[in-house]
């Protein structure tokens, strides 16, 4: 379980987030939702350790999140961001490997892993040997994925996985996520600012504002009970752009 | 890792050799024109002859250089005159050469007898030129406020220079320049300058059919040539000190005229020069031919790529540390490129020089490869440093977080993925500093470390054009091949995902 509580953070004189709480239940997906600048990556940051908060806790498994365990939680978490985050310098299979050869698996046991990873996430062995630019945007975050899930962590953090991608490749890449998360029971907070995307993958969506909780709920709560008028405004602009399409 | 470590003992290796031969021989200095390097050579052979290991730095500097050389150890023996010491270094007039003699010795200094000739300082013009004005004599200068005048750096500085002639003669020219000894000849043929100053024995007043002014108020001393030594390095061979004397009483004026003319003028190889004279003064054959082109070459590369590969590899070692540094600690980094761009502002000529008295103060040789290799080290650092620092900088964040967060120790991450995301800036760092480096090794025959640069200086001290190309052209030779040697080795150290 993620547990958020009372959280601030400013950068300067910019206040981001100021006295958050909510918790992640174990297995469960929360969408952090909200407009760019709405602190929701600052968030995500947090609970990986790369800021530390000014007031607030935040709890993984029970246990604070301090510089001392620091190494010990990051061990029960994946993160993945826009573009799967992989180092261009090495090939797609040595971006996977890095992290089993930093905790000591044999060369056996990682060719296990990474052909177990790429059967659940359906990426091809030919795609393994090459460079990140030489692939694809929807490879690329499949390969992102699949060093997140390396070590099985129970926890995963993903900050606009689908961001860079066209639209089938997203869909595609957004059904066979929600497969991999229920399967493998995950415990998962993701940061996106599409209000669909949100509601198809997590039970809970957090619309953030100025670094304030507007809504928490499920999607159809957001729709049919705005709770105030940003909420209503950040519904219907999605509604419109739909409507109007059509 | 391994490669590293066999460099280190590579460069070790090359090191201890250069360190073993600097150690013993008795070391001749000689200073930037033609009779001294001959002299010096003359000394050199007859010391190898006597089988007395010996080494000639030749044309290393001027008289100030050579004397405080000699004084911190740095060389054993060179020729001097006897109102340069007097006049300019000890500042003291002696009753006579024993005087002289005694009070060298409590500098540690020796001095054999007068050699035999006289090269006083003249004033030398076009005889055209002079016939124009009407000139003949030193007086008549004070006649004509006009005349450019081309004195050489030491004779524009020294009390038995400019400064007491202009006392003496009441004279008052204001167009006056510092100009390199070899040069005012060609300048004065092409009348850019009336008037320059003159060796008495050197061989182009007679090959440039020149007119040496009259003395008329006698304001020029003797200048007796002799050789000075360290008492130390005569203790440490005792044969040195017969040797030199030697030579007391043997060398009259018309020999040294004729030596001069032999280097200067038929372009004969100092070496050379040296062998003929022994052999027809003292009948000793040593052997000592001018080495050919190709050997020359040989040995000036070596000792060229010695200085570039050395510097350039400690600061490798040094400034790339210091580039990531900077990079990650922003009150620190200021400083580090501050200090390391404030040394490239220094002139390298001017460094050099800088360099002999704090080196000898720490008990190194101020001269030879030491101090070339320090200077090219110092320059090195910036674009190193730079190159460090840039291609940490532009390493994407989101990279940098996703290494930490993915769980990748420090190392892992300054190895794994930091320093290979940088490695094509800071190779081009390593590229320009390199490329700079071959070019600034030339400097170091200034301070006797030999390389491409020597062929430059003997070429400008022989206005010699084909010595001087033998210098310039292998430099930008080695310039451009250093530069593709890294474009080349780029293909292999750059991981493939990271070419553009």
């Amino acid at each position: 379980m993620i547990k958020i509580a009372g959280i601030s953070k400013s950068f300067g004189s910019t206040i981001v987030l100021s006295d958050l709480s909510f918790d992640v239940p174990d297995g469960s997906t929360t969408a952090l939702l909200g407009l760019s600048g709405s602190g929701k990556t600052t968030l995500l940051k947090l609970v990986c350790g790369l800021h530390f908060p000014d007031a607030g806790e935040i709890s993984i498994s029970n246990e604070v999140l301090q510089s001392g365990n620091l190494d010990a939680l990051r061990k029960k978490m994946g993160y993945v961001i826009q573009d799967g985050g992989l180092f261009p310098h090495l090939t797609a299979y040595a971006n996977l490997a890095i992290v089993g050869e930093e905790v000591g698996f044999s060369k056996s046991d990682i060719v296990k892993r990474i052909q177990e990873l790429a059967e659940l996430t359906k990426i091809s062995g030919t795609v393994l040997s090459r460079y990140p630019r030489e692939i694809s945007g929807g490879q690329k975050q499949r390969i992102g994925i699949m060093r997140a899930l390396f070590l099985d962590p129970p926890i995963l953090l993903l900050d606009e996985p689908f961001g860079a991608l066209d639209p089938i490749t997203r869909s595609q890449l957004q059904s066979d996520l929600k497969e991999i998360f229920r399967k493998m029971r995950k415990t998962v907070l993701l940061v996106t600012h599409d209000l669909f995307e949100a509601g198809f993958l997590a039970e809970r969506i957090l619309l953030l504002n100025h670094g304030q909780i507007a809504q928490a709920g499920t999607l159809r709560e957001l729709i049919e009970k705005p709770a105030d008028d940003f909420v209503k405004l950040f519904v219907s602009s999605h509604h419109l752009i739909m409507e109007s399409s059509i | 890792m391994k490669l590293f470590f066999e460099l280190l003992l590579f460069f070790l290796a090359i090191f201890s050799e250069a360190g073993a031969l600097a150690q013993t021989p008795v070391i001749v200095g000689s200073k930037k024109f033609t009779e001294s390097v001959v002299l010096g050579e003359v000394a050199r052979q007859m010391l190898i002859q006597n089988n007395v290991p010996a080494k000639h730095i030749a044309e290393f500097g001027g008289t100030s250089i050579l004397w405080n050389a000699l004084l911190a150890g740095n060389i054993d023996v060179y020729p001097e005159y006897t109102s340069t010491i007097e006049e300019e270094l000890l500042k003291h007039k002696h009753k006579d050469l024993s005087d002289l003699q005694q009070n060298l010795a409590k500098m540690g200094i020796g001095a054999t007898a007068k050699l035999g000739f006289n090269n006083t300082y003249a004033l030398g013009m076009k005889k055209t030129r002079a016939a124009q004005l009407g000139i003949s004599k030193i007086s008549d200068l004070s006649r004509f406020r006009e005349l450019k005048l081309g004195w050489s750096e030491e004779f524009l500085q020294r009390r038995d220079g400019w400064p007491g002639l202009k006392e003496k003669y009441g004279l008052y020219q204001t167009q006056v320049r510092g100009i390199d000894h070899d040069v005012a000849y060609r300048a004065l043929q092409t009348e850019d300058i009336d008037l320059m100053d003159l060796y008495s024995t050197d061989a182009e007043i007679q090959y440039y059919d020149l007119l040496i002014l009259q003395d008329n108020l006698n304001y020029f001393p003797r200048y007796d040539a002799l050789y000075l030594y360290r008492l130390a390095t005569a203790e440490r061979e005792p044969k040195l000190r017969e040797i030199l004397n030697q030579f007391v009483g043997k060398i009259t004026e018309t020999e040294m005229i004729n030596m001069n003319r032999r280097a200067k003028v038929d372009k004969v190889a100092s070496e050379e020069v040296a062998a003929t004279f022994l052999r027809e003064k003292f009948f000793i054959d040593t052997n000592q031919k001018a080495a050919g082109r190709t050997e020359r070459l040989l040995a000036r590369t070596k000792e060229h790529l010695k200085l570039v590969l050395f510097s350039l590899f400690f600061a490798i070692l040094v400034a790339v540390p210091l580039g990531i540094i900077a990079e990650k600690k922003t009150g620190l980094g200021r400083l580090i490129l501050w200090v390391t761009g404030g040394i490239q502002t220094i002139p390298s000529l001017a460094l050099l020089v800088i360099l002999i008295k704090p080196l000898n103060i720490i008990g190194l040789t101020g001269i030879g490869d030491t101090p070339a290799f320090i200077a090219l080290f110092l320059y090195s650092l910036l674009p190193i440093v730079r190159g460090a620092h840039t291609g940490f900088q532009q390493i994407p964040l989101a990279l940098r977080e996703t290494s930490e967060v993915i769980g990748l120790s420090f190392k892992a991450r300054l190895f794994r993925i930091d320093l290979p995301l940088a490695l094509p800036t800071i190779l081009s760092g390593i590229k320009t500093a390199a490329v700079m480096n071959v070019g600034f090794a030339t400097l170091g025959a200034l301070v006797g470390a030999g390389g491409y640069g020597q062929p430059i200086l003997t070429g400008i001290r022989l206005d010699d054009y084909s010595l001087i190309l033998e210098g310039a052209v292998p430099s930008a030779i080695l310039a451009l091949a250093v530069q593709q040697l890294f474009d080349f080795s780029e293909k292999f150290l750059v991981s493939p995902g990271l070419r553009k």
